[in-house]
């Protein structure tokens, strides 16, 4: 693995933007919860942001990406284009599935971004199959699957590190350790809390990473991806982190008291790369203030775009639940 | 002109079907438990590993949600993977891929991927499996929106209904039924593609209709024969896609003979059976002259001595008399 990358203004100002930038939304989008603009289920990422923009941040056009169904944060941090994943929180025709999906289900085929798997577990398959057809077509792509760590207890968790392993495939495996399966603490979940020794056991390189720590998750990233390129076969990150929300908008949070939350907090991953960047002199007060009030222009204009998107219209209820053809 | 026929199995069709994917299109790769070394459960890949090689011949770990979903997302990215799963007992351990991503991903994405996926399985009774290696449920596939269903019950439509598969862009599911491996038959040198909608009467005839699908065609065939030396004359339907369904033929049929009897190994209870028998009520009630008859399995997990597995499912005789007693009640 690779040393902590040296950071550029710019690179700082990304990083800090991207995050910045997903945290605005999620607020935002609890917001529009309360004001019944969004429906269904709604997992709130605030708190995770560094894994996913460390993790995309390493991450070239040609990889693909498989997420779960906290997925607004992962396909924001990806390039999907704020608009219409708002649209699509609102069920819009503007959305990236048309609406059909809503927050769970956010795909989007510029990007290569797979979707939102709202089974737990479920995406994991999925990634070492496309890995599977990227080595098999002699490609570049690497396909990075992201799940939490309740997901460790599902039968397709090893199947899939078995597989990718087995087949040395360019998977790259980041668990989202954010304690919590819903309300079950890991230590009533899992014989074993050390999660990446569960993929170690399939000989896969794993490490585990502080994932409040965006210069952390990339560069872990990075050298994961360094490896997986060279033909190492597949690499798993368990990257440390916390939501500081509920796990959704229906959760009174009955299981964890408000001291560890707090705790917590205090390693927020936008408040610490802030101070650390503005510390070390990589970023100027004007940069945190430029990049806030553009976030907050960004999520205006991703908002006035969803609700200025029409509904998809009835007629159109059953297409594309046969395909005609393989899009290109 | 005649073309010339050569003697062939069930069996040999689906592998010369596999063969010709493998020569015709690089995309396409066979995956699943024991189809390299041992040849296949049922022997229907052997000799491909070594035709073909181990990357496209590809053994998998017994992992049927793992490598199902592998195929699911092989499929998203490019390739035309056709998994095998050994039987439809089996695949419920992949369930979760098949029902979840496969036939959901393509409407829950707006149209943006398809998956272009072919899962072959063996199904039914009459080898003597007992209840884990020998139900008959591809009709519970065929509730699902978003996958295509089909049952190959003659040589022709297992040497042709693969290829049409791959080209389909929807996840097909083929189901294989395990009596009919062996079936020998003759089949056109040149035989190939043919179209995967559509059912196909098999032996026409007017006083009923018997609808069935599979491994039971053959028996309703010759239960057909039995009848005709009775004066009974019956239109035997192969439906061949459990989803979607032909309705058009099912109802044109039983306009022409005013009954129908439905032939299905799956149980009664909520099955294709009920199905069918639902939508002919609803299509074609005033062209009836008797109500819709059923012969499905008896609703029991299926025994192991022949004897009871054999009284499980529909057979000749039993076909023959359920359609004697439609078309001359007592």
């Amino acid at each position: 693995m690779t040393a902590k990358p040296r950071l550029t203004h710019n690179h700082a100002r990304r990083l800090l933007g991207q995050m910045m930038r997903i945290r605005v939304f999620e607020e935002r989008c609890a917001e529009l919860y309360t004001q019944q603009k969004i429906r269904g289920f709604l997992h709130l990422y605030i708190g995770e942001e560094a894994n996913a923009v460390g993790t995309m941040e390493a991450l070239t056009p040609q990889d693909s990406v498989v997420a779960t169904y906290r997925d607004h944060g992962h396909a924001l941090a990806r390039g999907v284009a704020m608009g219409p994943v708002m649209a699509e929180m609102y069920g819009k025709a503007g959305g990236t599935s048309r609406g059909r999906g809503g927050s769970m289900h956010i795909f989007d085929r510029p990007a290569r971004f797979y979707g939102g798997n709202a089974i737990v577990g479920g995406g994991l398959p999925l990634a070492v199959g496309l890995a599977l057809a990227e080595k098999m077509a002699k490609g570049s792509g690497v396909a990075v699957c992201l799940f939490g760590e309740g997901a460790v207890a599902e039968g397709e968790f090893h199947e899939s590190l078995n597989l990718a392993a087995l087949w040395k495939l360019p998977v790259l495996f980041v668990c989202e350790n954010n304690l919590y399966a819903m309300g079950s603490a890991i230590e009533r979940t899992e014989s074993e809390t050390d999660i990446h020794l569960k993929a170690a056991s399939y000989r896969i390189d794993s490490r585990r990473v502080d994932g409040m720590d965006v210069v952390a998750v990339e560069a872990a990233a990075r050298g994961a991806l360094e490896h997986i390129r060279g033909g190492g076969g597949p690499v798993f990150l368990e990257c440390m982190t916390y939501r500081f929300r509920a796990h959704s908008m229906f959760d009174a949070q009955l299981y964890r008291d408000k001291e560890e939350i707090e705790r917590w907090k205090e390693r927020d991953p936008i408040k610490r790369f802030q101070t650390w960047a503005l510390s070390a002199g990589l970023l100027h007060d004007s940069d945190v203030t430029a990049l806030s009030a553009e976030a907050v222009i960004e999520v205006d204009a991703a908002v006035a775009f969803a609700e200025a998107s029409p509904w998809e219209p009835l007629a159109d209820l059953e297409k594309h639940v046969l395909m005609d053809k393989v899009p290109a | 002109m005649s073309a010339a026929r050569r003697k062939t199995t069930y069996r040999e069709a689906v592998r010369d079907a596999i063969r010709e994917a493998m020569l015709r299109d690089p995309r396409v790769f066979l995956m699943g438990e024991d189809v390299g070394r041992y040849g296949g459960c049922y022997a229907v890949s052997k000799g491909l590993l070594q035709e073909f090689g181990e990357e496209r011949i590809r053994d998998t770990p017994l992992s049927e949600s793992g490598f199902v979903g592998a195929g699911i997302g092989a499929a998203l990215n490019g390739m035309r993977p056709i998994v095998e799963v050994m039987s439809v007992n089996f695949s419920l351990l992949a369930l979760d891929q098949i029902v979840n991503n496969a036939a959901t991903i393509p409407h829950m994405s707006g149209g943006q991927f398809a998956v272009p996926l072919v899962i072959r399985m063996a199904t039914g009774s009459g080898r003597q499996l007992a209840a884990q290696h020998s139900h008959s449920l591809e009709g519970w596939y065929a509730h699902i929106p978003g996958l295509k269903v089909l049952a190959p019950a003659t040589l022709e439509d297992a040497r042709g209904m693969l290829w049409s598969a791959l080209e389909d862009p929807n996840p097909v599911l083929i189901f294989e039924h395990v009596q009919l491996y062996n079936m020998e038959g003759e089949l056109d040198a040149a035989a190939g593609a043919v179209p995967i909608s559509g059912a196909a009467i098999r032996r026409p005839g007017r006083d009923l209709s018997i609808v069935t699908y599979g491994g039971s065609l053959s028996k309703c065939l010759a239960a057909a024969t039995a009848l005709a030396g009775e004066g009974i004359e019956a239109e035997v339907i192969d439906l061949r896609s459990l989803r979607p369904l032909d309705d058009a033929t099912i109802m044109a049929s039983v306009a022409r003979t005013r009954r129908v009897l439905i032939v299905d190994e799956g149980w009664r209870s909520g099955g294709i059976s009920a199905e069918i028998s639902a939508r002919i009520v609803e299509q074609a009630f005033y062209e009836l002259d008797a109500p819709p008859a059923r012969l499905c399995g008896v609703e029991v997990p299926i025994p192991y001595p022949k004897h009871l597995e054999d009284a499980s499912v529909p057979q000749a005789e039993s076909i023959r008399a359920a359609a004697r007693a439609l078309v001359r009640p007592t």
